[in-house]
């Protein structure tokens, strides 16, 4: 068993300050602490702006339930102010996840954030979208399916609200299918004209509230994946948990976030979907049987993972706790790097795996201890994003990457280590890949000697600036 | 020789040690990519207005439909008898006077995106409108004939697209060639990767990283030497993508190996004072073109090179209350090059009249003109790239 192992797929990779506490317990004890720390119910988040607030939940009292009934002005102010106020939610979020004692909670939250992908530009719909994730990431898969499809985060990115008796819009119903249940294969094209009927009337007010438009809805029987009846969006949903493909496309999708992108072995992708399936869809049962599992840890699986940028940047943070001068350089970081929390790729979600890596993303990633360490600006700017920015704004500022970092935590840990050993004892601890083979004299000869300090903030750095830092 | 220029790495020659086994991939058999030719796509990011880049001189119901944004006739530069170009755009209009431009209208696909998010996304991977793709389609271009060849696609910014993104092979992202020499230097990537080269496992993850670390220290070497063997002499517009055009014609004339070069423009996403930004635009863009056309054309290699340009959407045919337009749909690609086998205006204008729900109707897939480059242009399996038949059209 390897504790790295363990504390980088169920969580942001260990924090220097609470390795040695970890270390000291045996290895059966791991899990059950990790998991035991992401029990509590989570805080949620409130970034909402009061501007916002005023024009999507006070205009409610003003009869004013639809967005076309903002004016124009209005809807500019709404669009500037949820702008800024999801780039705090994004902050926010990372804080949580780079502090938070649930590390297995934030983690999945991240898993399920990608899942039920949307990209909806309005604060408050996204914000309640997270908290539907974050209170259920651990819950029970059917809560949170439903839960997801009736906020308006999702119902309006996948245009439910257009969805009518006269003019079905089919596009929730496919993408219910196709990419949060049955997956690909498990159901045909009748199905999903079907469904569509049943999710008519789905709606959402402009506070994010879940309403059923009577009105819009089609109450004639309707013929799903065998079954018929005078279905509505709840019976479909339950129609498509009845099915043990969903149990085991969750687990499949799981499995290769979890333990292995490449290499996932059927056999145990229908052992663990058929329990997850007869458990009832409790999400701790199915993690529960991935990290007991000895092959959880088996080689192939250790070291095997690219980790995504919110991964690899959040792991580092915890490696070493810093204060940034300017946290906002964090979304230049998430840009470049290709993972920009709350703005997924499409429906689909973060591709993943050696999607993440291409040379001018490669080269940034081995190139971010550096530029933190000498605090120097970031060279890089995202593209622009005309869907955010309506064509105002030219590409972004260059930001700085300049951090206090605090090494007191690694001089703790590495107090009793002699010089000649630590690079090798850090490597142990930073990376997450085994560490024989590797040349380690090379990243030695590049380490500054000339004081106790100095050898060990450079000898830091120059582990997590090789490809091997990429990995978990 | 171009291969001994690749391998002739100067301060980086550790990290070339790598090389010679990720190259041997170029000894494959297969097509392999016309030699000479390059293709130099400009992206106008935001959803340009074709309406007022290729302007219907004579229609009534553009005039009525845009009483304010509608570029008049005398305002216009004649193309043809019926149709104009923006007034801003003369040096085009040069260049469609001396038979290096074709215009295609109307190109689109079915069941139309209006987030500038998806719709690129749908012009990149060249997917059906419902499915998503992971892969662009000069993405699987490299995959499919470049492989080994890390420069084999250039994209001028500091993230690399997704139409530039393939399975295995990807295209390379860099704002200029100096900048990224300089930002791989450390002489400690080379000489850890070079270490580490020499225990190497084929299948590892890990090994995936090293190849991408060490061609990109290579190309970033044989870039650098490529942009000053022959750097461009003329002079060019201090704008970015007069920069980019300098830099990539200095890349042409040094026969270096890219099949490929992208830059974008943007953003042309005028939903308000639409007049004065397509305007500022246009002015980069002509400027830029008009020296990098001269440039090439004075150093023989005009007929060697193809400029494309694209949107993610065209835009709606009435003008908003706002003094631009809204999102709209099927748009106008332009193709400029010294190679032509057709010029001038190769298909309809839109038909103003035929609209679906106030926007134009498209006529033209954008993949069939996508097939038309690969096939035509870059010696490309247009099928096997696009993953479904289209029959390539004969303008080039």
């Amino acid at each position: 068993m390897n504790l790295q192992h363990l504390l980088w797929r169920m969580g942001f990779g260990p924090r220097t300050k609470s390795w040695e506490n970890w270390s000291a317990l045996p290895a059966a004890s791991w899990w059950p602490k990790l998991r035991d720390e992401s029990l509590a119910a989570p805080q949620h988040f409130d970034v909402v702006d009061g501007v916002v607030k005023g024009l999507l939940m006070g205009v409610g009292e003003l009869g004013k339930m639809e967005r076309r009934d903002l004016d124009k002005d209005q809807k500019r102010q709404l669009r500037k102010q949820s702008r800024e106020d999801l780039q705090n939610l994004n902050l926010l979020w990372l804080e949580e996840m780079t502090h938070s004692k649930a590390q297995l909670r934030e983690k999945m939250a991240l898993f399920w954030h990608g899942h039920f992908a949307s990209r909806n530009i309005n604060i408050l719909y996204q914000q309640q979208l997270l908290t539907v994730v974050r209170e259920h990431a651990l819950g029970n898969f059917a809560d949170l399916l439903r839960g997801v499809s009736k906020s308006a985060a999702m119902i309006s990115f996948l245009n439910n609200q257009q969805n009518k008796k006269q003019h079905p819009n089919e596009n929730f119903a496919r993408e219910v299918m196709e990419l949060f249940t049955l997956g690909r294969g498990n159901y045909t094209e009748t199905d999903v004209k079907e469904a569509a009927r049943a999710f008519t009337g789905w709606n959402h007010r402009l506070d994010g509230e879940f309403v059923f438009r009577l009105r819009d809805h089609d109450a004639g029987s309707k013929t799903v994946l065998g079954k018929t009846g005078n279905f509505k969006g709840d019976d479909i949903l339950d129609i498509l948990l009845e099915k043990r493909e969903t149990a085991r496309f969750i687990a499949r999708k799981l499995y290769k976030f979890l333990v292995n992108e490449t290499i996932v072995p059927e056999e145990r992708i229908v052992w663990l979907g058929d329990r997850f399936f007869e458990s009832g869809y409790k999400i701790m049962r199915l993690l529960e049987d991935i990290a007991r599992s000895d092959w959880f840890y088996a080689a192939e699986n250790v070291g095997s993972k690219i980790k995504s940028p919110i991964e690899l940047w959040v792991g580092m943070r915890r490696a070493i706790p810093m204060e940034l001068a300017d946290p906002e350089s964090q979304l230049v970081l998430q840009k470049a790097l290709g993972q920009i929390l709350f703005y997924p790729p499409n429906v689909a979600g973060w591709p993943g795996g050696r999607n993440w890596i291409d040379s001018s993303s490669l080269m940034l990633r081995l190139r971010i201890p550096q530029l933190l360490y000498t605090n120097q600006d970031l060279d890089v700017r995202g593209k622009t994003d005309d869907d955010q920015q309506m064509g105002e704004a030219a590409k972004g500022q260059m930001r700085r990457l300049s951090a206090i970092m605090d090494w007191q935590p690694a001089m703790d840990l590495f107090a009793e280590t002699p010089d000649n050993e630590l690079i090798k004892k850090m490597a142990d601890f930073v990376w997450a890949v085994p560490t024989k083979n590797l040349p380690l004299e090379v990243l030695q000869k590049n380490t500054d000697r000339s004081s106790r300090a100095a050898l060990l903030q450079t000898s830091m750095v120059q582990l997590m600036a090789t490809p091997e830092y990429q990995l978990c | 020789m171009i291969r001994r220029d690749f391998l002739k790495t100067g301060s980086l020659a550790t990290a070339s040690l790598l090389m010679p086994k990720f190259l041997k991939s170029i000894e494959a058999p297969g097509m392999l990519p016309v030699k000479g030719r390059s293709l130099v796509v400009i992206q106008f990011s935001g959803g340009n207005d074709g309406l007022n880049t290729i302007i219907p001189t004579r229609n009534d119901v553009y005039y009525r439909e845009r009483p304010r944004l509608g570029i008049k006739r005398e305002t216009a530069l004649a193309l043809t008898d019926e149709v104009g170009i923006h007034p801003t755009l003369g040096g085009l209009k040069n260049l469609w006077d001396d038979g290096s431009m074709a215009v295609l209208n109307s190109v689109g696909y079915p069941n139309p995106d209006r987030s500038h998010f998806r719709s690129m996304d749908i012009w990149h991977s060249a997917s059906p409108a419902d499915v998503f793709w992971q892969t662009g389609w000069l993405g699987r271009f490299l995959d499919a004939q470049c492989a080994g060849r890390p420069t084999a696609a250039l994209e001028f910014d500091d993230t690399l697209s997704l139409v530039l993104k393939g399975d295995k092979a990807k295209g390379l992202a860099l704002q200029d060639a100096k900048r990224l020499y300089e930002s791989t230097r450390s002489p400690f990537f080379a000489e850890y990767s070079n270490a580490k080269g020499k225990v190497i496992d084929e299948e590892a993850p890990v090994d995936y990283l090293y190849k991408t670390m060490a061609e990109t220290l290579s190309s970033a070497n044989y870039l650098f030497e490529q942009s000053r063997k022959k750097s461009s002499t003329a002079t060019y517009p201090a704008t970015g993508l007069g920069k980019d055009l300098k830099t990539i014609a200095s890349l042409i004339m040094a026969d270096t190996d890219t099949s490929v070069y992208y830059v974008s423009l943007g953003s042309f996403d005028t939903h308000i004072n639409q007049e004065a930004q397509q305007k500022r635009l246009f002015q980069e863009l002509n400027d830029a073109l008009s020296a990098f056309a001269t440039d090439l054309k004075s150093n023989g290699k005009w007929n060697e090179v193809l400029v494309a340009t694209f949107s993610e959407f065209g835009r709606r045919v009435s003008q908003n209350a706002s003094g631009g337009t809204d999102h709209g749909t099927a748009n106008n690609m332009m193709f400029l090059g010294g190679a032509l086998r057709q010029k001038g205006l190769l298909n309809a204008m839109p038909n103003l009249m035929d609209l679906d729900q106030g926007d134009l109707k498209f006529q033209l897939d954008f993949r069939q003109v996508y097939a038309t480059l690969l096939e035509n242009w870059l010696g490309a399996d247009a099928q096997k790239v696009l993953k479904v038949e289209f029959k390539p059209l004969d303008f080039i």
